[in-house]
C-alpha cells in the first residue's frame, strides 16, 4: 500500500529532527495565521491561482528566498563541521549526513534558489520593459511556477522522510546507480530536478515567444533594454539545454527503476556518458544563472550613472557570444576524464575565450560610470561589489581552464572558491541588486537605504572571509567535500571561513530586519510616481505597483532607453483622450492542481507507491484536457474602470508636480544615494 | 480574432485587446518541438555511443526484422498523409470530412503503436529485454520514447475529435489542430531517423 514508506523513514539524527520539527511548527503557525485572519479565499483567488505575471514573479522570489534560507542553513552546517572536525575529531555530523548536506546545498542553491529568483525577476520586469500587458502564455507561466514549487517541496520533504542523495548536486553515476545507493536519496534528487526542469523548459519557451512577439510597437531588437536581451539569451539556453538534463535524468531513472545499463559499470554501460550529458546541460546552466544578473547590472549601472549604457551593441554581442560559447566548454568540468590532450586543448581554449566577452562587459560597465553622475544607492553598491569580486573569480576560472593546472586544482577547495566567487558575487549579488532596484516598482515603496547598505557590507565582508581562505586551502591541497580531515594546518583557514559565514548570516538577518523596517516606514518610502530612480526603461512608466494591465495604452518606442527618450522629448505622462476595454487572462486553478499532482507523482515514484503514481499521472492528464476545453479564458476590464484607475494615478502624479509651472512634464525628483 | 497576424504597428495594439494568439501559439509550439528534438538528439547520441555495447547479448542483426519495421514505417507515413488531408478539410470547413480523416489517422497511428508494442513484447518474452545490455537499454529507450510521443499524439487526437463534435471548427480548435499536425509530422521525421540509424544501420 505505501511502497517502501514506513515509520523507519524518519531520520534518527537529532539535528534533522529538530529542524524538521521547527519547519513544521513554522508552517503550522503560518497556516494558523492565515486561518485566523480569514485570508484563505484571498490567498487562493488572488495569488495561488493567479495568472498575473507580476504576482507569479513575486511568488517565485518568495520561493527563492525560502530556499535561500534552507540552502544557507546547509552551508552553516558544513562550515561548522569543518571548523571542528580536524585531527582526531569526527565533528558532529556523520559522513553520511555530511554528504547529504553538500548535495542538498548545491541542488537547492542552483535549481531552487538561483532559478526561481531569476525567473521571478524576469516575470515581474520583462513584460513591463517591452511594453506588454502579460506574457505570451499566462497559464503556462502559472504551471511553470507550480512545477518548480513541487520540486522544491520534494527536496524539503526529503529532510523529514528518508534521506537525500549523497552524490553531490551533479549526481554522478555510478554513485547514483542502485548498486551503490539503493535508497531513496538519489530518487528524491532525480524527481525534484526532473519536475522543476520541465517547469524551466516551459518558462524558456514562454519568454522567447513573449519577447519576440509582444514588444511594443516600434521597439526593434537592438532597442530592447539589456535585461530583455540577457533574458532572450538565457531562455535560448534554457530551451536548448534543459531537454538534455531531462533525457539524462530519464536514463538514470530507467537504470534505477528498470535495471537498464546506461551508466552502470557493467553490461556495456558508460558512466562517462552521464558526466558528459550532465555538463552539456550543466555548463549552459551556469550561464543561465549569470546572464540575467549581467542584464540587471547593466540596467542598474545605466540608471544610477545617469547615462546610456556604454557600448550597447557590444553588450548585446557579448551576451550572444557567451550564449553560443557556453555549449562548447562542458568538458572543462572533467579534464581529468582522460580524453586526449587535443580534446582538452580545444575545451581549454574555448573556456578561455569566454573571458573575452565577459571582459568586454566589465569594461562597458566601468565606462558607463566614467564621467557619469553616479548615485551610490544600494543596487549600485551590489554592482560595484560584483565587479571587483567577479573579476577575481573570473581570473581563477581562467586558471582552471588550463588543463595541466586543472589536473592539480581539480576537486580542490580552489574550485569551490572559484565558483562561489562567480555565483555569489555574480548571480546572487545581481539578483539582490535587482531585488532592491525593482522592489519599489513591485510594491509601491522603496526598501530603506541605510539598512540596505548594512546588508551589503555584511555580505561583502562575509563573502571575502568565507571564500578567500578556500583559495589558499586549494593550493594547500585540501579536497572539496571532506567530512573530516587530519591535517591541522588547514584548520585556521577553515575557522576564518566560518567567521565569514557567520557574518553572511548576520547579513541575511539584517535583510529581514530591513524588510520589516521598510514595511513600517512605507509611507515615508512610498513611490507615488512609479519612477523612483529616474529610470530609463519602460517599466518605470507604469505606476508602482502597476495596474493589472500594466499599460492602459501601449507605448510607442523610438529609441534605446525608451522612457528617458520620452522624458527628453516631453511626451511622457500624457493622459490619452479615451480608454479602451482591456482583456486580461482569468485566474485558473489548473496550474496549481497540476503542480500538486506532480508533487504527489514524484513522491509516489520515490517511495514505489505505484497506485498513487498512476492516479497522479492520470490526474495531470485529465486536468490538462479539462483546461483545453475552456475557451473562455479572458475577462474584460471595461474602459470606464481603466479610466478610473488611470485618473487616480494622474492625480497622484499631479500632486507630486504641484510646485512646478503648468505645462511642464511631470518628472519626479529622483532618489539619491543618501 | 479581430485582426490577422500581418497587421502590425500601433493600429494593431489599439484594435486588439490581446495579441494574435494563434501566431504566438504556433511559434511557441515550434520552440517546444525544437526542445523535444534536442531530447531526441540526446537519446540518438546515447544510442550511437552505447549501441555497439552488446555485452555478450544479441545484436541488431539478430533481433531486427526490416520487413516488419517497414510495415510500421508505412503506417506512420500514411497517417501523416491523411493528417495533411484533414488540414485541407479544415480549411474548407468540412466538419464531417475532418472527423473521418482524423479517425483514419488515429487508426493508422494506433496500428503503429500496436506493432511497436508487439515488437517490444516479443523481444522481452525472448529474454532480450532492456536490462540485458547497454545496446538494448538505449534501443528500448529511444524507440519507446518515440512510441510514447505517438501515444500522446493519439490521446490528443481523440480529445480533438471530441472538441470538434462539441465546439465545431472554432478558431481555438483550428489552432490546436494545426499544432497537432506539427507534432504528428515531427514524429514522422524522428521516426525516419530511428528507421535509418537504429534499424537500417543495425542490420548492416
Amino acid at each position: 500500500m505505501f511502497g517502501k514508506l514506513s515509520l523507519a523513514a524518519i531520520p534518527e539524527s537529532l539535528i534533522t529532527q529538530v529542524s524538521v520539527a521547527g519547519a513544521i511548527l513554522l508552517g503550522l503557525v503560518i497556516l494558523a495565521l492565515i486561518t485566523y485572519y480569514r485570508k484563505w479565499a484571498y490567498l487562493y483567488q488572488e495569488w495561488l491561482t493567479s495568472l498575473d505575471h507580476k504576482k507569479i514573479g513575486i511568488m517565485y522570489i518568495i520561493l527563492a528566498l525560502i530556499m535561500l534560507l534552507r540552502g544557507f542553513s546547509d552551508a552553516i552546517l558544513m562550515r561548522a563541521q569543518q571548523a571542528v572536525a580536524a585531527g582526531g575529531s569526527l565533528g558532529f555530523l556523520s559522513a553520511d549526513h555530511f554528504n547529504q548536506i553538500f548535495s542538498a546545498h548545491g541542488s537547492i542553491m542552483i535549481i531552487f534558489m538561483a532559478m526561481p529568483f531569476l525567473v521571478g525577476l524576469i516575470n515581474i520586469v520583462v513584460p513591463q520593459q517591452i511594453g506588454a500587458r502579460d506574457v505570451a502564455f499566462p497559464f503556462l507561466n502559472s504551471l511553470s511556477l507550480w512545477l518548480t514549487a513541487a520540486g522544491a517541496l520534494l527536496i524539503m520533504v526529503s529532510l523529514g522522510l528518508g534521506e537525500f542523495s549523497k552524490a553531490g548536486w551533479s549526481g554522478y553515476a555510478p554513485l547514483t546507480e542502485p548498486q551503490y545507493d539503493p535508497g531513496v536519496g538519489p530518487d528524491y534528487w532525480i524527481w525534484a530536478f526532473q519536475i522543476a526542469g520541465i517547469g524551466s523548459t516551459l518558462t524558456g519557451i514562454n519568454f522567447l515567444v513573449t519577447i519576440i512577439k509582444m514588444r511594443a510597437p516600434g521597439m526593434k531588437l537592438m532597442q530592447m533594454p539589456l535585461f530583455v536581451w540577457t533574458t532572450i539569451t538565457t531562455m535560448v539556453l534554457v530551451v536548448w539545454a534543459f531537454p538534455v538534463l531531462t533525457a539524462a535524468l530519464a536514463m538514470l531513472t530507467l537504470d534505477r527503476y528498470l535495471g537498464m545499463h546506461f551508466f552502470t559499470n557493467t553490461l556495456g554501460g558508460n558512466l562517462m556518458m552521464y558526466v558528459n550529458l550532465f555538463w552539456t546541460w550543466g555548463h549552459p546552466e551556469v550561464y543561465i544563472v549569470i546572464l540575467p544578473a549581467f542584464g540587471i547590472f547593466s540596467e542598474v549601472t545605466a540608471t544610477f550613472s545617469g547615462k546610456r549604457l556604454f557600448g550597447y551593441t557590444s553588450m548585446v554581442w557579448a551576451a550572444s557570444v557567451i550564449m553560443i560559447l557556453s555549449f562548447s566548454v562542458w568538458v572543462h568540468h572533467f579534464f581529468t576524464m582522460g580524453a586526449s590532450p587535443n580534446v582538452n586543448l580545444f575545451f581549454g581554449i574555448a573556456t578561455m575565450l569566454i573571458g573575452i566577452p565577459t571582459g568586454v562587459k566589465i569594461y562597458n560597465w566601468l565606462f558607463t560610470m566614467y564621467r557619469g553622475r553616479v548615485r551610490f544607492t544600494t543596487p549600485m553598491y551590489w554592482t560595484l561589489g560584483f565587479i571587483v569580486t567577479f573579476a577575481i573569480g573570473g581570473a581563477a576560472g581562467v586558471m582552471l581552464s588550463i588543463p595541466p593546472a586543472d589536473y592539480v586544482l581539480h576537486n580542490s577547495l580552489f574550485l569551490i572558491a572559484h565558483f562561489h566567487s562567480v555565483l555569489i558575487a555574480g548571480s546572487l549579488f545581481g539578483f539582490l541588486a535587482g531585488y532592491y532596484y525593482w522592489f519599489p516598482k513591485t510594491f509601491g515603496f522603496r526598501l530603506q537605504e541605510d539598512w540596505g547598505k548594512r546588508v551589503f557590507w555584511c555580505w561583502l565582508i562575509g563573502f571575502y572571509l568565507a571564500f578567500i581562505p578556500l583559495y589558499v586551502l586549494g593550493f594547500m591541497g585540501m579536497p572539496r567535500r571532506m567530512a573530516h580531515y587530519a591535517n591541522p594546518a588547514w584548520r585556521p583557514y577553515l575557522l576564518v571561513a566560518s567567521v565569514g559565514t557567520a557574518i553572511i548570516a548576520l547579513g541575511i538577518a539584517l535583510m529581514l530586519i530591513q524588510l520589516l523596517v521598510s514595511i513600517k516606514e512605507r509611507k515615508a518610502l512610498s513611490d507615488p510616481t512609479g519612477d523612483p530612480w529616474d529610470g530609463r526603461t519602460l517599466e518605470w512608466l507604469t505606476s508602482s505597483p502597476p495596474a493589472a494591465y500594466n499599460f492602459a495604452k501601449i507605448p510607442v518606442v523610438e529609441d534605446i532607453d525608451a522612457f528617458t527618450d520620452m522624458k527628453e522629448k516631453g511626451v511622457v505622462y500624457r493622459q490619452p483622450e479615451e480608454y479602451h476595454d482591456i482583456e486580461m487572462p482569468k485566474n485558473v486553478p489548473h496550474g496549481l492542481i497540476i503542480g500538486g499532482l506532480a508533487f504527489l507523482f514524484g513522491f509516489a515514484m520515490i517511495w514505489y507507491i505505484w497506485w498513487l503514481a498512476i492516479l497522479a499521472a492520470l490526474g495531470m492528464l485529465v486536468t490538462v484536457i479539462a483546461r483545453s476545453f475552456d475557451d473562455d479564458i479572458y475577462y474584460l476590464i471595461p474602459a470606464a474602470e481603466v479610466e478610473r484607475i488611470e485618473n487616480e494615478r494622474y492625480q497622484k502624479l499631479a500632486a507630486v508636480a504641484k510646485k512646478r509651472p503648468t505645462g511642464e512634464p511631470i518628472i519626479p525628483e529622483p532618489v539619491t544615494g543618501r | 480574432m479581430t485582426t490577422n497576424a500581418s497587421t502590425l504597428g500601433t493600429a494593431y495594439y489599439e484594435e486588439v485587446v490581446h495579441p494574435d494568439t494563434v501566431a504566438m501559439q504556433t511559434f511557441g509550439f515550434w520552440l517546444y518541438l525544437m526542445s523535444d528534438l534536442i531530447l531526441f538528439a540526446t537519446l540518438f547520441a546515447t544510442f550511437v555511443v552505447l549501441g555497439k555495447n552488446f555485452a555478450g547479448g544479441p545484436t541488431g542483426k539478430d533481433l531486427f526484422d526490416l520487413t516488419y519495421t517497414l510495415g510500421e514505417t508505412l503506417l506512420l507515413l500514411f497517417s501523416s498523409v491523411t493528417y495533411g488531408l484533414v488540414m485541407l478539410s479544415v480549411h474548407d470547413g468540412r466538419k464531417k470530412r475532418v472527423l473521418l480523416g482524423l479517425a483514419v489517422t488515429f487508426l493508422l497511428g494506433l496500428g503503429f503503436v500496436a506493432m511497436e508494442i508487439n515488437e517490444f513484447h516479443g523481444l522481452i518474452a525472448a529474454g532480450h529485454g532492456p536490462d540485458v545490455s547497454a545496446f538494448l537499454s538505449s534501443f528500448f529507450t529511444l524507440v519507446g520514447t518515440h512510441g510514447t510521443h505517438v501515444t500522446f499524439g493519439l490521446i490528443w487526437m481523440a480529445v480533438m475529435m471530441g472538441q470538434i463534435v462539441v465546439k465545431g471548427l472554432t478558431s481555438p480548435v483550428q489552432s490546436r489542430l494545426l499544432r497537432l499536425g506539427m507534432f504528428w509530422h515531427f514524429l514522422d521525421i524522428v521516426w525516419i531517423g530511428i528507421f535509418s540509424i537504429v534499424y537500417l544501420m543495425g542490420v548492416m
